[in-house]
């Protein structure tokens, strides 16, 4: 099972803040991007926008994504 | 001093933390709120946070700052959820043994800060609209990825 969480604009458009989907063997982040905006079409017009981090780090596509892992989906920051 | 908080910021006491022995120098930065942004007028603004990993990027920003600069102290305290105008949206203190260290340390901070740690902010304009603000969104540049652990 892998947990996706989503803020901000990505959370509003999705209407959801989490998504939990079951993951047979262990992917890419890439692969588990497809699924998720396959998944929640409301999605993809932010989809060049969006970030995406693992574990609470930022990571790159072909990170290998794992049961148990938290990752997250979200547009540019804007704290300050 | 590390936090994310939903109460107002008291940055007297925010300041006070960093002071020590061994500065010469203490550089405090406030984040407020502005009423106007490019000819639109704000009412109020609101944050949210990712904040377990806001955490740990606000960790890693001061553990970097400090391989950078001569940090004595440092406190960084962003708050949550409905702000008004003039409120203080972040506090960032440094403290230095000379003054041009932690004014370059608090600039470096807030800088990145604004670039890397996933808090953003949603305007609540005068006339009713309501905006979530995405700064890079022309550019689109991810954060640094596969920061040093």
């Amino acid at each position: 099972m892998v947990t996706v969480l989503f803020f901000a604009a990505a959370k509003e458009a999705a209407g959801m803040e989490l998504l939990r989907l079951e993951v047979s063997q262990s992917l890419s982040l890439l692969q588990l991007q497809q699924r998720v905006l396959q998944l929640v079409p409301a999605l993809q017009p932010l989809q060049s926008l969006l970030l995406w981090a693992v574990n609470n780090q930022y990571a790159v596509p072909a990170q290998v994504i794992e049961s148990g892992d938290t990752v997250a989906c979200f547009p540019p920051v804007s704290g300050g | 001093m590390i936090q994310l908080t939903d109460q107002p910021l008291d940055y007297a006491a925010i300041t006070e933390s960093v002071r020590d022995p061994a500065a010469g120098a203490v550089v405090l930065f406030l984040g407020t709120v502005r009423e106007f942004t490019a000819g639109q007028q704000t009412e109020q603004l609101e944050y949210e946070a990712y904040r377990e990993m806001a955490l740990a990027s606000l960790q890693q920003l001061v553990q970097e700052a400090a391989s950078m600069y001569p940090l004595v102290k440092v406190a960084v305290v962003h708050r949550l959820g409905v702000l008004q105008l003039t409120d203080v949206a972040v506090a960032i203190a440094v403290s230095t043994p000379h003054r041009a260290q932690a004014f370059a340390a608090g600039q470096w901070l807030i800088d990145t800060l604004k670039q890397r740690v996933p808090i953003w902010k949603r305007e609540h304009y005068v006339d009713g609209r309501v905006q979530w603000q995405h700064p890079s969104q022309e550019a689109a540049v991810a954060p640094v990825v596969g920061e040093a652990s």
